[in-house]
């Protein structure tokens, strides 16, 4: 059924039909809505054998999803920029413990300054803790992503907890037309959550357990082959998801125009703006294509280094950045790319703080590096020059 | 070697894990001073100093694969029973 809806709806009735046992969350704008939206629902009885707790704090909210998790519950947060930080002791713990919690983060920029707009600081400063990161671009998008995301979250192969980014403001307060999931679709997409094992007092167990260096290491190695079993588990995922809904995402990535010899790449809310520009772009003559990167952990390696393998110029547009290097997506695609590709690789670092990013400058920037009046590396690009001077 | 998701561990499983190492000093008990009132017992953080009878006598005895050598035992004695020592590979 398709209904005009805000980002934070099309988010609460997605997780509402993946019938989660336990919803807990601590208020943060641009998320507020999201867990405002499901605390109407339980209120009114739509969960059933559900519980939605209200926490002191994130800390507080993520703490209660390991234990519910541990429990053997489906669980369900949302958080984004400082919430999101505050979480984070907790949500490696959550990582370590292999708890397949699933939370939407509302990119949002860090303090200070303080910023209640869109950027992707917070998750990035999240990229080391052994959760997958899936970036959406539309709300449509996200309303999928849920099913998926537990899916894959709560496969034995997998078990990590799954972090869905949108952009905050830019998708969560956006009206947008949504086919809404059907709850017999959803019952047949995702199977009841299994855990194979769980805190019960029938048979005592300890989660997380103290590692002293001789056994420790073995955890995180086996950390990092769920990371690169997920990268199978969220293909398959995201195939059966495009059989069956009619509704394609893509891959790890999505390619837009796969035969171009320069490419922009983003993740997130920005790349529906880039899309069009690329496509005036190529009616322009210019031959450039759009690379979408879906999932940021595990990062899709592969795939990029298939794709850009001829490519002569790739154009990255940023919207975080690690201070003392560049943007992170730019880092990672270096890093990807050493030996496999000899793109000039042109990073531009965009809407920080919610800066408007203006279809004109992504197309200068398009155009500037097509026409080589750009040299790679990495820039800012849509800020006012200024002067730092001491009050 | 076996691990579990998670680091999943099973109960009495820590017992395998002796932590007396940790300290650098150890709890000696007088056996005539100590009179087993059960003081040490109530503050060890670790209850790892238990009051045993051993026929009329009883005296507090210390479980050395996990004390880990902090002295409260020591500390709250009201009969000034308990010695910390420094263990013989700390000594210089």
């Amino acid at each position: 059924m398709k209904k005009v809806v805000r980002g934070f709806y099309a988010v609460a009735y997605s997780v509402k039909l993946c019938k989660p046992n336990v919803i807990c969350a601590y208020p943060i704008t641009p998320q507020t809505e999201i867990v405002e939206n499901l605390a109407a629902m339980y209120a009114n009885g739509e969960l059933e054998n559900c519980v939605y707790i209200t926490a002191e704090s994130e800390f507080g909210a993520a703490s209660i999803l390991v234990g519910a998790s541990a429990a053997g519950a489906r669980t369900f947060t949302a958080t984004c920029s400082q919430g999101l930080i505050l979480m984070s002791e907790v949500l490696f713990n959550a990582a370590g413990m292999r708890l397949p919690i699933v939370l939407v983060n509302t990119n949002r920029a860090m303090s200070a300054p303080l910023s209640i707009w869109n950027d992707h600081q917070d998750s990035m400063a999240m990229r080391d803790a052994g959760i997958i990161q899936l970036y959406v671009e539309n709300n449509q998008e996200a309303h999928d992503a849920i099913p998926q995301a537990y899916k894959i979250a709560e496969d034995k192969r997998v078990l990590l907890p799954f972090m869905i980014c949108m952009d905050g403001y830019k998708l969560t307060h956006a009206y947008e037309p949504i086919e809404l999931l059907e709850q017999d679709f959803v019952d047949s997409f995702l199977p009841p959550y299994e855990p194979v094992a769980y805190l019960t007092t029938k048979k005592p167990l300890t989660f997380g357990a103290y590692a002293p260096p001789h056994v420790y290491m073995e955890f995180r190695v086996a950390m990092q082959r769920a990371m690169d079993r997920a990268r199978d588990v969220m293909e398959k995922v995201f195939k059966e998801w495009a059989e069956a809904t009619g509704r394609d995402w893509g891959g790890h990535i999505a390619v837009d125009y796969p035969d171009s010899k320069v490419y922009a790449i983003a993740m997130g809310s920005v790349v529906g703006l880039i899309r069009k520009v690329v496509e005036d772009l190529r009616k322009d003559g210019v031959n450039v294509g759009l690379i979408k990167i879906r999932t940021f952990r595990p990062f899709p390696v592969d795939e990029l280094r298939e794709q850009l393998k001829d490519a002569e110029k790739v154009i990255v547009f940023d919207r975080a950045v690690s201070f003392g290097y560049e943007g992170p997506v730019s880092i990672e695609l270096k890093s990807a790319l050493y030996n496999y590709s000899s793109a000039e690789i042109y990073s531009f670092i965009v809407g920080l703080g919610g800066r408007d990013i203006p279809r004109t400058l992504i197309e200068d920037c398009i155009r500037n590096v097509v026409e080589g009046k750009e040299k790679p590396g990495y820039s800012f690009k849509g800020y006012k020059e200024f002067e730092e001077v001491f009050p | 070697m076996k691990i579990t998701p998670g680091a999943i561990s099973f109960p009495l499983e820590s017992e395998k894990h002796k932590t007396g190492d940790w300290g650098t000093h150890y709890p000696v008990i007088d056996k005539e001073k100590c009179d087993g009132c059960k003081t040490c017992e109530q503050y060890c953080p670790d209850s790892c100093i238990e009051v045993k009878k051993f026929g009329e006598e009883k005296y507090a005895v210390v479980d050395y694969d996990f004390c880990k050598g902090c002295g409260i035992c020591s500390t709250v004695c009201p009969k000034e029973a308990i010695r910390m020592e420094l263990k013989e590979i700390y000594r210089v």
